[in-house]
């Protein structure tokens, strides 16, 4: 349990660096900009008490506003996600009753489940991110646009990071 | 009253969300009402130092580039010293010449961190408070508009750049001095939008436009960029035409950020007069 807390402290961390310093910097093209520091909302564990998982959340949220001058939006966007996550996970398991202490990872859980898990979560977080960032529908297809791009590329990368934090689990069991 | 708690204590999830999520949209909201407002923007004191870090570290990538772009603005700036004019006349007296007052002052800065791909784009410059920056001064280099001042701290400020959706300037065509207004509709970080230009002018491809001086803010004759197209857009009777910008804004490295010394005066002018007239 203890080093489960200290993993995802280090998660948080990598994943802001990741963000702000190498993402934020990167034009994919004008448009596109992905928020890959979601994944950290997503790999908490599927028991995780409610406030808990909404607190983490905002705090990660807020922690992306302090560095791209986008006050409480992704913070917003964020526990949207939070929000809507053990939903979506009730949704897409066959199975209901999981471990305790069960983290969305793809040898648990299986390429399916996670594919789904990460194009919903990624795709509600970017559509509430990218209106409240536009604040109006006259630019509605063009915002509809950059979300699906985003939405493509964010959730590649999400899956990445699912692929890249696999092995050593495996290893574990 | 025990069942209103149980009802709570039973959603507690929805109602904890309620809370965060309105707290969000509330901070949203004021950012987006209140531009100065402090709390989350990167002129922050522990983002502006992370960003100064990581700033010290791409600096060397760029710095064929920044040595180059200084050269050129050494070179234009020597071309208007002293020391290149040559003095035919004996009897000019420059001492204390009262003909010319000083209006604008610069302050060069760095642009430590900066964003192009988003709707409202903002950048981080590394002059603040200690270097005389004041909210609401002018941005500039010496080909273009940047941005207006937004908020500041000690050592940092906020800039809202050119590519903002609340960002309107006022231009003018350099050729026959009609005034428009120039704004960002989102499409490409390279073009702006000239609009509100009457239908009766004639344009073509090419012209120049220029900053026109009427804002308080930034001083006139900027160059901004040229004309690429133009149209009359339906359901309008003026036209709109496409502006290619001098600056991009994804390799701006030098900014120079503009205090306009007789700002205070104009303003308190103006509102005089509009007093007055009521």
């Amino acid at each position: 349990m203890r080093t489960g807390i200290v993993r995802h402290i280090v998660q948080f961390v990598l994943l802001v660096l990741i963000q702000v310093l190498i993402l934020n910097k990167i034009r994919f093209g004008g448009y596109i900009n992905p928020y890959v520091y979601v994944l950290f909302v997503m790999l908490l564990p599927v028991d995780i008490p409610g406030w808990l998982l909404l607190m983490s959340a905002f705090g990660m949220g807020l922690t992306i506003d302090l560095f791209s001058d986008t006050q409480g939006m992704h913070a917003a966007a964020t526990v949207m996600l939070a929000f809507v996550r053990p939903g979506v996970i009730r949704m897409i398991s066959g199975r209901p009753v999981f471990d305790p202490g069960t983290i969305p990872a793809l040898s648990s859980m299986g390429t399916r489940w996670v594919l789904f898990y990460i194009l919903i979560l990624v795709f509600i977080h970017h559509t509430f991110l990218f209106f409240l960032e536009i604040f109006r529908f006259s630019e509605f297809f063009i915002t509809l646009g950059r979300i699906a791009l985003s939405t493509a590329i964010t959730a590649i990368m999400v899956y990445i990071g699912f692929l890249l934090l696999d092995n050593p689990e495996k290893r574990n069991r | 009253m025990r069942n209103l708690f149980s009802f709570i204590a039973r959603n507690y999830f929805f109602f904890v969300f309620l809370l965060l999520e309105t707290l969000a949209l509330i901070m949203v909201y004021q950012h987006q009402h209140y531009q100065r407002s402090y709390f989350a923007s990167s002129a922050n004191a522990v983002a502006g130092q992370v960003y100064k870090w990581s700033s010290g570290v791409t600096d060397y990538f760029s710095l064929r580039k920044a040595n180059q772009q200084l050269a050129e603005e050494n070179a234009r700036l020597l071309h208007f010293t002293r020391e290149s004019f040559l003095k035919t006349d004996r009897q000019v007296f420059t001492f204390r010449d009262t003909l010319y007052q000083r209006q604008y002052q610069y302050v060069n800065a760095e642009v430590v961190n900066s964003s192009v791909s988003r709707r409202d784009n903002y950048l981080t410059i590394n002059k603040g408070k200690l270097h005389g920056i004041e909210p609401d001064m002018g941005v500039v280099t010496f080909n273009g508009i940047v941005g207006i001042v937004a908020s500041v701290s000690d050592r940092f400020s906020s800039v809202i750049s050119l590519l903002h959706k609340d960002m309107q300037i006022s231009a003018r065509i350099k050729k026959n001095d009609q005034i428009g207004t120039l704004l960002w509709e989102g499409y490409d970080y390279r073009k702006a939008t000239m609009t509100y230009i009457p239908s009766h002018v004639a344009l073509s491809v090419g012209d120049t436009i220029v900053s026109s001086g009427f804002s308080v803010i930034f001083p006139k004759d900027l160059f901004i960029g040229t004309i690429s197209d133009f149209e009359i857009r339906r359901g309008d009777n003026y036209f709109s035409a496409e502006v290619e910008l001098a600056i991009d804004f994804n390799k701006l490295k030098y900014v120079q950020v503009v205090n306009n010394l007789m700002l205070e005066e104009q303003q308190t002018l103006e509102s005089q007069s509009e007093n007055t007239a009521r």
